[in-house]
């Protein structure tokens, strides 16, 4: 063998050792156990400490409110939703202590209205719901009830109730005119009231042989705007005087 | 190679397996742990099918699990709990740039412009609108999807991010050297470099809780149940159902990633 030779491969083989010894230095242990990465890196992210402890560690020792909050309709929100994170509690139940949002900001984050959520997600404007009340004085969180139906008209038509109230038919209940479906407070766009559909409703007091108080103002219900329905002219919420 | 001559002279039996004729005393310690058997497989079908096997109950197998999130936007409200939950759970930092989870709001006005926004996350909740003229406006979560072919992993110099065999991309923190390569190659904008470790971050779909037999963070404290997590091994799941029940659709599905969370009636101006 010529001297090049065997003097090249000794430092080819001085360069081989050399990999080999700085592969065993700095590749991890683990490395290529299971693939490309150090397999060591899953067991130390599995050990990491877990902060919320899960709604099944809650009904271990709270089971009466638990058992009660399934059957309401909070049923779907976990205890730490509210409670904060729980997993310390559950390990040391006297020294950490979880607490109750009880003020007014905290409903609205799931509860004021926002357009973009869903349509028909119980929404109330924290401006003029209740102003300064906190929510827990009349909703109980663990057992919600759905808003009960307004009683009157106003309750949703403010403004058509308040004009009318000043208006010459303040004397008039709103189902006077409209036929109102009881459905109309729970579902309100499924189910609207009737409008007056014919000048003949308007005419039961306005026309001059109607059977009404003398003093309400009388037309002629045949040379008068016949083309129209006389709420296409007239504001019967707040109606004209003359 | 065997040796021809000495072969074995019984004859196979039909499954191939060689076998002496047998004897009533054999078949008797055969059939022993017949009733064995049957009691395991009772057992097994027992066990409750929705969430996954709490760790006590038998040594955590990673290779068992396919872990994936199903989102339905048609639930969200937006109050942001699973933000709030995941920076809790997950140690990231409060600073309204880094985020593991986060929502955005979308609002498609009349005159087709579409604004997306998402204030510090929605931690925190959203603002009123400002925009007018609005066609339609909706919530959607947003987290790392987890991707089947994820190019963070195939970019990383060093093997610091990689998938684990029960379908979870992770971060190595002590190997990683942050040289933002994966956060670059991310098409979802999930990845953050922390700011105290110099490190990739990103969603670990809860890891440490997966192992313990928990749900991640998010999904726990979702309450109208926008989130749905589970199993793509597993027939019958919450998860199954959601992808049975719902037209599915993932984001930047043209980009070959195969992400792992799966939008149910996604909105075409999402991406």
């Amino acid at each position: 063998m010529p001297q090049q030779i065997w003097r090249l491969s000794i430092v080819f083989g001085l360069l081989v050792l050399a990999l080999a010894l700085a592969r065993l230095f700095l590749v991890p242990e683990t490395f290529g156990r299971i693939g490309h990465y150090r397999a060591a890196a899953i067991d130390s992210i599995a050990a990491r400490k877990i902060k919320y402890a899960g709604r099944r560690a809650c009904a271990l020792c709270h089971g009466e409110v638990v058992t009660n909050h399934a059957a309401h309709r909070h049923a779907g929100v976990s205890c730490e939703v509210c409670h904060g994170p729980a997993a310390a509690h559950v390990d040391a139940p006297a020294e950490v202590r979880l607490t109750a949002p009880k003020q007014r900001g905290y409903c609205p984050l799931c509860h004021g209205y926002d357009p973009s959520r869903p349509t028909g997600f119980p929404q109330i404007d924290p401006v003029a719901h209740n102003p300064l009340k906190p929510c827990v004085s009349c909703h109980n969180p663990h057992a919600p009830e759905p808003p009960r139906t307004p009683e009157h008209c106003g309750a949703c038509h403010g403004q058509i109730s308040r004009a009318k109230a000043v208006s010459p038919h303040a004397t008039l209940e709103c189902t006077q005119c409209h036929r109102t479906d009881k459905q109309h407070m729970i579902s309100p766009a499924q189910r609207r009231p009737s409008i007056p559909a014919s000048r003949a409703f308007c005419g039961q007091c306005h026309a001059p042989e109607a059977a009404s108080p003398k003093d309400i103002p009388r037309v002629d219900m045949s040379t008068h705007g016949e083309r129209y329905v006389c709420w296409q002219c007239h504001y019967p919420h707040f109606p004209e005087l003359k | 190679m065997k040796d021809p001559d000495s072969q074995d002279q019984r004859l196979p039996s039909p499954d191939g397996s060689l076998e002496t004729p047998m004897d009533r005393r054999g078949f008797l310690a055969r059939s022993l742990p017949v009733p064995l058997t049957l009691l395991t497989v009772l057992q097994g079908g027992q066990q409750e099918p929705d969430q996954p096997k709490p760790a006590e109950a038998a040594p955590y197998k990673a290779s068992d699990h396919n872990y994936s999130m199903g989102i339905d936007p048609a639930r969200c409200i937006g109050c942001g709990r699973c933000v709030e939950a995941c920076k809790t759970e997950n140690d990231v930092p409060r600073e309204p740039f880094y985020f593991r989870t986060w929502i955005e709001r979308y609002v498609v006005q009349t005159d087709g412009q579409t604004m997306v926004a998402s204030p510090n996350g929605g931690i925190a909740g959203f603002p009123p609108i400002t925009e007018t003229g609005i066609l339609r406006t909706f919530f959607v979560p947003k987290l790392c999807n987890q991707c089947a072919a994820p190019p963070c992993v195939q970019v990383c110099p060093v093997g610091a991010t990689f998938t684990t065999p029960d379908g979870v991309v992770l971060v190595d923190e002590a190997y990683c050297i942050g040289c933002r390569y994966c956060i670059h190659a991310c098409p979802y904008g999930a990845r953050f470099l922390h700011p105290v470790s110099h490190t990739a971050e990103k969603c670990t779909f809860c890891y440490h809780r997966l192992v313990k037999g928990l749900i991640p963070a998010c999904v726990e404290v979702c309450p109208t149940q926008a989130r749905i997590f589970g199993d793509l091994n597993r027939r019958s799941s919450p998860l199954s159902r959601f992808m049975r029940m719902n037209q599915i659709q993932q984001l930047k599905a043209h980009l070959n990633t195969a992400p792992k969370v799966f939008y149910a009636n996604l909105d075409g101006e999402v991406k």
